[in-house]
């Protein structure tokens, strides 16, 4: 079912004084399957974009086909492509309304006129995709819930449809760590599992590296790239320009180049620098010429955020001023990172020693 | 959609009407207001025609965007005149068909108390759209302030008036966006009979209010935080100041009252 989107502009309150461009001329084609991270600045047009996929939002000019159903004539039932295409908005625990939790994720296939027994299985379905027990829950007011829980029952109520593309606007916002890696593996295990195609606006780069085949990046309305993460990602300089940073592997693997590491270009994780930084570490050993070896693991005692941090003692990364809050963030997602961290060391630390 | 209400929507500019004091312009409103209910004939209508179509013009508004104004009040007005035509009795009969009588008396006093409320409408308005919220609120307080003497609260008055004002976009952008979501999950607030219709509103009367509530909640904290405890010994941010342009408007106008009264009273 591609969705098909040709020269979509649209303004908000044309022809009034407040009148703004939002999005300006925007081609692009999404596939069966494909995993899409949406990128942008606040004010780049994400939001409004996504909201066009399934006719929220009509185009001022342009068009969008979703499954060679043209949504933005007239006539076409609205109803047939949310069917298909389902948005969780941003902030989605705040649209929940009803009694139970059970009540409320049944109110999109309710109104998709399907029969009860019909219902109840989508709702069990849904409640179990998102990770919560159908029998402790179901009955629960949905205003008792936590935060957490709030918004795992509201992106329930748009499974529970079972659309063929789910769109999901900034879903880990506002989260804490614990809560952020639950949703995430929720929507990784969801496109796996199901092959839904799914697309996710974010601005979080971390967040969508590790999950998206391709990203759309957008700046002032306007497409500014597309392309698999790895090829966005080298892009460095022209995201910056858009107010965007690369993802936290990717920005460690462009310091430690440009101190004059011979990393490979491209690596984007956290993952893939450790083992590049273990692989050249390893060599260095038998040579013992670079600064890198006074960074020499103990072998099976690796964890990349020693790794990292190895690196920086060498001198090997400069000190930025400028940002100190991103290296707090990096700091801080590390630690959990390090916990699975050793099972995938000791193979590599077994290399070094070689 | 929802965003077209212009509830007294203020347009923001520079000319001398927006210059003047709020206190000011509330007066003068409230005197035309007066000048409305007391012509006593259509003819001297001509007086608040004058003065409010010369202070559109010094405030650099259109005639659409006053006569935008008057548009919510369309039904009440064609009510207005035709109850007005049709049952205000009379003797002098203009038009007799069947169970229908127009009088002269009647019809006069259509077009009169229609007039009214369309001048009512379009003078506050030049007030609304001429004022921020804020400078609005600012002068009601002041000019409340003699009432503390009955415990009036003008203080607490004038900063629930500025909250309210403050929120009602806020909650328009609100219901937007869950009047979106919900249509998301299929939701059809735009067919079906009355009783459907009301019913497909809780799913958006209900997130409406939780969130209210909450941000209700989190306003009131806030204020709390940065000390907030009344208006007592409170200073202002703008110190409100009366200049010679508005001892000038509040002269014009007073004349106009004059005037007014005046063509009353000599019939």
């Amino acid at each position: 079912m591609p969705i098909q989107v040709e020269h979509l502009t649209h303004t908000y309150l044309p022809g009034s004084p407040f009148s703004a461009t939002a999005i300006h001329d925007l081609n692009l084609t999404i596939e069966d399957g494909e995993f899409i991270g949406v990128l942008g600045h606040t004010g780049s047009g994400k939001t409004t974009f996504v909201q066009h996929l399934n006719g929220l939002l009509k185009p001022t000019e342009g068009r969008v086909v979703v499954d060679g159903l043209d949504i933005t004539q007239k006539g076409v039932s609205l109803l047939e492509v949310r069917k298909k295409v389902g948005l969780v908005f941003q902030y989605p625990e705040y649209q929940l309304f009803e009694e139970t939790v059970a009540k409320d994720v049944a109110f999109g296939p309710k109104n998709m006129g399907l029969d009860k027994a019909e219902i109840d299985r989508r709702v069990r379905w849904a409640l179990m995709q998102v990770g919560l027990d159908y029998a402790t829950i179901a009955d629960c007011s949905p205003f008792e819930l936590s935060g957490g829980q709030m918004r795992r029952v509201a992106i329930a109520g748009v499974l529970a449809m079972q659309p063929r593309t789910l769109i999901l606007d900034e879903p880990t916002a506002g989260l804490d760590p614990r809560g952020r890696r639950a949703i995430l593996g929720m929507i990784r295990r969801l496109h796996a599992e199901t092959g839904m195609t799914v697309i996710m606006v974010s601005h979080n780069m971390d967040d969508i590296a590790t999950l998206a085949t391709r990203l759309i990046v957008m700046s002032k309305g306007e497409l500014a790239m597309t392309g698999a993460p790895r090829q966005v990602f080298t892009q460095r300089d022209i995201l910056r320009s858009i107010g965007l940073g690369v993802p936290q592997g990717a920005e460690l693997c462009h310091r430690l180049r440009e101190a004059g590491y011979p990393l490979p270009e491209g690596l984007f994780t956290l993952e893939e620098v450790r083992d590049a930084l273990l692989a050249l570490a390893g060599r260095d050993a038998t040579n013992s010429a670079a600064p890198g070896t006074q960074a020499q693991p103990q072998s099976g005692e690796l964890t990349e955020a020693n790794a990292a941090q190895g690196a920086k003692a060498a001198g090997g990364i400069p000190q930025t001023h400028e940002e100190p809050k991103q290296s707090v963030q990096q700091a801080q997602t590390q630690a959990p990172l390090a916990q699975d961290a050793p099972q995938d060391a000791a193979p590599a630390g077994k290399e070094g020693d070689a | 959609m929802l965003k077209d209400i212009t509830l007294g929507q203020y347009m923001p500019g520079n000319t001398v009407v927006h210059r003047l004091d709020p206190r000011t312009k509330i007066l003068l409103t409230t005197a035309y207001i007066a000048m409305i209910f007391l012509v006593s004939s259509p003819i001297w209508y001509a007086i608040p025609v004058l003065y409010v179509g010369l202070a559109a013009r010094l405030a650099g508004l259109s005639l659409r965007q006053l006569l935008k104004s008057v548009k919510p009040l369309r039904v009440l007005l064609i009510l207005t005149f035709v109850l007005n035509l049709f049952f205000s009795g009379g003797t002098t009969v203009l038009v007799k068909w069947s169970f229908i009588t127009i009088s002269r008396e009647g019809l006069t006093l259509a077009i009169h108390f229609s007039m009214r409320l369309v001048f009512l409408v379009v003078g506050t308005s030049i007030l609304t759209l001429t004022t921020s919220p804020v400078a609005l609120s600012d002068g009601i307080e002041i000019l409340l302030r003699p009432l503390k003497v009955v415990h009036f609260p003008a203080h607490e008055l004038a900063m629930m008036m500025t909250i309210a004002l403050r929120f009602i976009p806020t909650l328009i952008e609100e219901t937007d966006k869950i009047m979106k979501a919900q249509q998301a999950r299929g939701a059809d607030f735009e067919s079906g009979r009355l009783i459907a219709r009301a019913k497909a509103m809780i799913p958006l009367l209900v997130p409406l209010f939780v969130s209210a509530f909450r941000r209700a909640g989190e306003l009131a904290m806030a204020m709390e935080a940065r000390c907030y405890h009344g208006g007592e010994g409170r200073t202002r941010l703008r110190v409100l100041r009366f200049t010679v342009e508005d001892l000038k408007a509040l002269l014009a106008t007073l004349a106009a009252l004059a005037f007014v009264i005046i063509a009353r009273t000599l019939g």
